[in-house]
């Protein structure tokens, strides 16, 4: 089957080094507009380096950036960040922390209350709205983190390994959540983590990234149906196949 | 429902009791053991009045100017009217000035090592330069109680802004906000604990260098009733306008602790 998404955003020959150190070396992919990217790799092969350079929190040393075309621009392009540590604001309610990026983007006031009120059903957050970061559990902080990053209506997403430090059972619920947002509101994302089953289970692609200095090393697919099932035959193959590329003893 | 209420009316028989009766006991106790000390002869009468003979003194002191030819309340008054003025030049100018250092490291650069070489200098270190410049009038004596509340006001405005979570500012930064937007949206909210610490900090310093700034010769307040007390061998007097300070300064601290907590709400509210 033929992807014919249009790409949205264009990684050229990306090369990072810090000092004599080659962290990222000669990166080019596409990423079609509205898709789900996974990118995993060994630890400390630079994978939050890469995703600082996504989203132009460091520069990189040679390479573009481009999102429809242009180089990408916090100020001018929507970009959202879920970082892997709590990033709530703990001065603002549930309400006025989703509404924050808008803010900064001088959203106008009527579309900034729909958006937000969208955002707020979806997450199923009414209950929290006047709540402030410290009085909610950390799902609940972190539902709200995403709902904030979705609430840009970003050209790109990017989330570096939002669910690391969560136990199971949450993960799994938040894994839900984050593709239930993407399918109902159609955003490209690019998805970080270490763990290959969350993956496999999340990604239309994955990206495999070698060891330090870090290339592509390999692309797959996954076309497994949504809602996956982590036990099936077809995923655990897919899974077992994935854990092989990144191996690197 | 029922459970609820029950511990409800505990809560509040705590409130009471912590918060009301045993801070007034402790302040009798020590009340009762001052008085004991001066009627056994512990310490001479001449040189500590008893408590009981304070509250003589106070009525009388509201409204008889002798001997320093100024009534109580119109040394409150003085005294409120020079702190609070210091206080608040200082803390209108050295907040901004303590987020500025700390956010923008071209002016750390500039003004860091200039505050570093005054912050050390006491207050009190300044009054002679004063009496040069500004001779001995109301503005001199802020300008002493300015300088006691200034570097706290810097120091805790620039430690917190320092102390802001990166992560916080990376979030706004990809959302595409500017450096000055990211201190107001982020950097400035986030060090406000820190700052209130340093508005408690400097109005407590301001308080306290009172009497070192009202050593210059004024003609009224609460340091000067002080050091007349001295001159006039009239112990009362001195004890009378250091208790005076002492609830004038409780009272504000209190006041300060309920503004803050109203300020910083996403701070206090479990």
């Amino acid at each position: 089957m033929k992807d014919k998404r249009i790409n949205k955003v264009e990684v050229k020959n990306l090369t990072k080094k810090f000092g004599d150190l080659l962290v990222l070396d000669n990166v080019s992919f596409k990423i079609k507009k509205g898709e789900f990217l996974c990118v995993v790799g060994p630890t400390g092969c630079g994978k939050t380096t890469f995703l600082n350079l996504l989203s132009c929190l460091c520069e990189p040393t040679s390479g573009d950036l481009l999102i429809d075309g242009e180089p990408a621009n916090p100020k001018k392009h929507n970009l959202a960040f879920v970082f892997q540590e709590p990033s709530s604001f703990p001065w603002l309610n549930v309400e006025q922390n989703i509404q924050f990026g808008l803010d900064i983007k001088k959203t106008r006031q009527k579309d900034k209350k729909e958006r937000v009120e969208r955002i707020i059903s979806l997450m199923g957050l009414e209950q929290f709205r006047n709540s402030y970061p410290h009085q909610l559990s950390v799902s609940t902080e972190q539902r709200q983190v995403i709902g904030r990053a979705f609430a840009m209506d970003p050209d790109l997403l990017l989330m570096d390994e939002p669910y690391g430090q969560m136990d199971i059972k949450m993960r799994y619920y938040l894994e839900d959540e984050v593709v239930r947002l993407w399918k109902e509101l159609g955003t490209t994302v690019v998805f970080i983590t270490h763990n290959i089953e969350e993956a496999v289970y999340l990604a239309e692609r994955i990206l495999i990234l070698s060891n330090k200095p870090a290339k592509i090393k390999e692309e797959v697919l996954i076309d497994l149906p949504r809602p996956r099932d982590v036990a099936d035959e077809k995923f655990v193959k897919i899974r077992k196949y994935v854990t092989d590329q990144i191996k690197w003893w | 429902m029922n459970k609820n209420k029950t511990e409800n009316t505990l809560l509040k028989r705590d409130k009471w009791k912590y918060g009301v009766i045993i801070p007034v006991l402790t302040v009798v106790i020590f009340l009762i053991i001052w008085e004991l000390m001066v009627r056994v002869g512990v310490i001479p009468q001449r040189y500590l009045p008893k408590p009981s003979e304070l509250g003589n003194v106070f009525i009388d002191k509201l409204s008889n100017p002798r001997p320093e030819d100024s009534t109580l309340p119109s040394n409150i008054l003085s005294s409120l009217q020079v702190s609070l003025s210091g206080f608040l030049v200082a803390v209108v100018l050295g907040i901004p000035l303590g987020w500025f250092i700390g956010w923008y490291k071209g002016i750390n650069r500039f003004v860091r090592p200039i505050f570093e070489i005054i912050r050390p200098i006491p207050p009190i270190a300044w009054i002679p330069l004063t009496i040069l410049l500004l001779g001995i009038g109301f503005r001199a004596k802020v300008f002493i109680i300015f300088f006691s509340a200034f570097v706290p006001c810097v120091i805790n405005s620039y430690t917190g802004i320092k102390l802001t979570n990166i992560t916080l500012i990376n979030v706004a930064k990809t959302c595409g906000a500017s450096y000055f937007q990211i201190l107001t949206k982020v950097g400035i909210p986030s060090s406000l604990p820190m700052v209130f610490a340093g508005i408690r900090i400097a109005l407590g310093a301001s308080w306290a260098s009172l009497v070192a700034a009202e050593m210059l010769a004024a003609d009224s307040g609460l340091g000067f009733m002080i050091m007349m007390g001295r001159q006039f061998t009239r112990p009362d007097l001195i004890v009378l306008g250091m208790v005076v300070i002492g609830l004038i300064g409780a009272l504000f601290a209190f006041i300060l602790s309920k503004l803050e907590k109203k300020m910083v709400r996403w701070r206090s509210i479990k």
